[in-house]
């Protein structure tokens, strides 16, 4: 067996790497206490939903594939903090924390993982298909590396409007090695479309390592021969991760073509509901959780400035189960589609 | 009120698995994310997560307890402030039974697809001046006349633009609409076929051009996938108005990887309209159809039909509806289903039979799907003999689908049995004579339909 890579995110952190004309990079964004509350509480909404699908699953209430978000949070929450209406957001499979974090609901969600006709796509399209166009969330894609495309697609169509919004491109370190990624790099920097290609690199492309799987592991510089800046950034730090989105957005706004995140994190969980996970060590997830838990950073700095007392989170942590039970609850009560719905939404 | 911890399901197909090992026992603390036990499934063992916070209250399953069922309660998880005493009380995790166990639903009546109306060709008016015109020149004239009426739709693809396209088809477009809207591609079809569709789900109107559709195949995952399907998996929220277009077919001499038709494969896929037309007037009112269309439409088109020239009636605006035949030739001993290039040996192959006295009835089927049966069936009940023609390699090909629902939807009309002429099994060989025996001919097409009459 291969040596495993135990390094924490610490080790890789941005910070140790130059900054880079026209990017900081590496830097932390100031949180005020709202900032800091409002990240804990979308984080921590994400965590416990994903939880309950866990669990929903292990019940057999959804079926087929589930892939949870846990670990990953801030990435999509500190990335949302930094866009304004009309940015788009397109990401692959694990998707269910970027919908929350567009703000689609906790109940349409879970209703889709349960497949029945209050889910976000009728029960139709299920974990990895859902959309809302009122949010600007473009799926949800089940074929790794197309949502890249896709979203360069989207920048297009804002460069081909005259608007100045982006449009955020999530994958991961896997599909980073499909050839369209490249092939959309290459349009996108020719065409200075304004698209923020999101790497997450949570180190596992299903079972495989980052380093078994890529010549050049780091993610941020795949877009070195297209002349596409990019940086790695924590993306177990809220903080971290909403200054470079700051950083990347004005880049992308300002006209300057495409730029690469790459988003150094971590999953908690397998693959997905059936990944035992043996291709790492215990302590290299223990020690994720334990040292750089992205939820714990934010308790612990809320606590720490006293702008949070115990009582108050677990107000918070109250409301956000409220809100996933009663998710929970919708997802198992509402009935499955109507049959009829068979053949609707096939031409229109 | 404690919590009952259930047997998981940790695969989509588990029903029941080994509690092999318990990581924590009665009496000590556990949160959110903490394993708490080890289960050996058919495939794996799998760890077993806490969702909830509490105190093992106690263990129901001893470890090395083999075939607990999925949903079997394994264990109580007390809750702040509650002791031993409260088990008893305990809830499940969930109160209602996993959908997985639940009685199977009776067989419920789904209504057969519904079938959308589609409106006849328009009358063209009395009067009406026809211009001669090659199909190439009309599939321009198309664009152009839909990029002239609606600023969302812009057409990409390779050489485009500056070059004027690879076969000529967006001469001029370029001058008149400028690079915003006329863009050239690196030669990419994976990646601009995925821009091409994320710009039309964003309701831009893309016309994506593949200098020929065997290099689409670099981008079908992009067409079925990304297009054909989103607006069903998206639940009617998101769809993708974005038209396909380029020539499909054996060109002249250009071997295997350049000569196939892609007729049967895209009319395999739900979600997707399929178009390919004969005359520069289908091809024109067609394209502009397209273009309009909410849905992707793949619109094939072939390099050998693009310098052939028909008459165009000399309309502001002439569309015509997609997933219509149109009987090209009515005739009453016999009926050749034919489209895009087949067309050519069927209008000759009729030219013949007349001289021998058949005459033949040829409906151009200008849509491959949705395929227009009903108006095959008018005609096999008038003639009662049916030939199909097609480029296309034989198995699973359009021919044989139009013969599987003739003999399923009119098979008491029927006075001989269906036959299908198509290109032959084989990847297109260059050698001209090699080259000529693979692709159907005229003769053929004849024989067959002699055959049919019996004659």
């Amino acid at each position: 067996m291969a040596p495993r890579k135990t390094a924490s995110v610490s080790s890789r952190k941005a910070a140790a790497k130059p900054a880079k004309k026209d990017f900081a990079g590496g830097t932390i964004a100031e949180f005020s206490k709202e900032a800091e509350l409002k990240a804990y509480r979308e984080m921590l909404l994400i965590r416990r939903f994903e939880e309950k699908a866990g669990q929903l699953y292990g019940m057999g209430f959804i079926g087929g594939f589930c892939h949870l978000y846990i670990g990953q949070e801030a990435v999509v929450v500190g990335m949302q903090l930094a866009l304004k209406e009309g940015d788009q957001v397109i990401t692959g499979y694990r998707d269910h924390g970027h919908m929350l974090a567009c703000g689609m609901s906790a109940r349409g969600v879970m209703a889709e993982l349960t497949g029945r006709r209050g889910g976000l796509s009728k029960g139709k399209g299920g974990s990895m298909h859902m959309f809302s166009k009122e949010k600007h969330f473009y799926g949800g894609h089940g074929i790794v590396g197309a949502q890249v495309s896709l979203g360069t697609g989207l920048a297009f169509a804002n460069r081909y409007r005259g608007n100045d919004n982006v449009s955020l491109a999530y994958f991961g370190d896997g599909a980073a090695n499909q050839g369209q990624v490249y092939e959309s790099f290459n349009m996108a920097a020719l065409w200075k479309l304004p698209v923020i290609y999101i790497v997450e690199n949570n180190r596992y492309a299903m079972g495989t390592s980052v380093s078994r799987a890529s010549a050049q592991t780091d993610f941020s510089q795949r877009g070195a021969s297209f002349g596409i800046p990019g940086y790695q950034v924590d993306g177990m730090d809220v903080r971290a991760v909403k200054a470079a989105a700051d950083e990347a957005v004005e880049h992308c706004r300002s006209g300057k073509g495409p730029i690469i995140l790459e988003m150094l994190t971590y999953r908690y969980r397998g693959h997905s509901m059936s990944d035992p996970a043996k291709y790492r060590s215990k302590d290299e997830v223990q020690k994720m959780r334990s040292e750089h838990d992205p939820i714990e950073q934010v308790k612990a700095r809320l606590v720490e400035k006293g702008w949070a007392s115990e009582d108050e989170l677990k107000q918070v942590d109250k409301e956000v189960r409220d809100i996933v039970a009663d998710s929970a609850d919708f997802a198992q009560s509402d009935p499955e589609p109507d049959v009829a719905e068979l053949y609707t939404d096939i031409l229109l | 009120m404690p919590v009952e911890i259930l047997m998981p399901a940790l695969s989509p197909t588990m029903e029941e698995g080994t509690l092999s090992k318990w990581l924590k026992n009665e009496g000590d603390k556990v949160a959110s994310g903490d394993v708490i036990a080890e289960i050996e499934t058919d495939k794996a063992t799998m760890e077993v997560e806490a969702v909830d916070e509490g105190t093992i209250g106690k263990l129901l399953i001893a470890a090395g307890t083999e075939g607990v069922k999925v949903n079997t309660p394994i264990a109580v998880l007390l809750q702040d402030g509650e002791a031993a005493g409260d088990i008893a009380s305990a809830k499940t995790e969930a109160p209602k039974p996993a959908a997985a166990e639940a009685p199977a639903p009776a067989a419920a009546p789904v209504a057969a697809q519904p079938k959308a109306e589609i409106p006849s060709d328009p009358a063209i008016p009395a009067g009406t001046e026809m211009v001669t015109i090659t199909v190439r020149e009309a599939l321009r004239d198309a664009m152009a006349e839909e990029m002239r009426a609606d600023d969302d739709v812009f057409v990409m693809g390779e050489e485009v633009a500056e070059y004027q396209g690879a076969y000529k088809i967006t001469q001029g477009l370029l001058q008149e609409f400028g690079p915003r809207r006329v863009v050239d591609t690196p030669i990419t079809e994976h990646g601009f076929a995925g821009i091409g569709v994320g710009a039309a789900m964003t309701g831009l109107r893309p016309i994506v051009e593949f200098m020929t559709f065997n290099f689409a195949m670099q981008a079908i995952d992009h067409i079925i996938n990304s297009a054909a399907k989103t607006l069903y998996m998206s639940g009617g929220q998101m769809g993708a108005p974005i038209v396909f277009r380029g020539p499909s077919g054996a060109a002249a001499r250009v071997a295997a990887q350049h000569s196939q038709c892609y007729a049967a494969w895209y009319s395999h896929i739900p979600g997707l309209k399929v178009v390919m037309p004969y005359t520069a007037a289908d091809a024109k009112g067609l394209l502009k159809a397209a273009i309009r269309d909410p849905n992707p439409v793949i619109f094939l088109e072939n390099e050998i039909l693009y310098g052939q020239s028909f008459e165009v009636p000399k309309l502001d605006d002439f569309v015509l509806p997609i997933g219509k035949a149109r009987i090209h030739r009515v005739g009453k001993d016999a009926t050749i289903v034919s489209f895009g290039i087949g067309m050519t040996y069927a209008v000759k192959a009729a030219a013949e039979l007349e001289a021998q006295g058949i005459d033949v009835e040829i409906i151009d089927l200008r849509t491959i799907r949705p395929m227009d049966l009903p108006t095959v069936i008018e005609s096999v009940k008038k003639t009662g003999r049916l030939v199909t023609v097609e480029e296309g390699y034989p198995q699973s090909s359009v021919g044989t689908e139009i013969a599987t629902r003739v003999m399923q939807q009119a098979f008491d009309y029927l006075d001989a049995p269906i036959l299908t002429v198509a290109g032959k099994d084989v990847p297109m060989p260059y050698a001209a004579n090699l080259e000529k025996l693979a692709l159907p001919n005229v003769a053929e097409v004849v024989e067959a339909v002699k055959a049919v009459c019996y004659k």
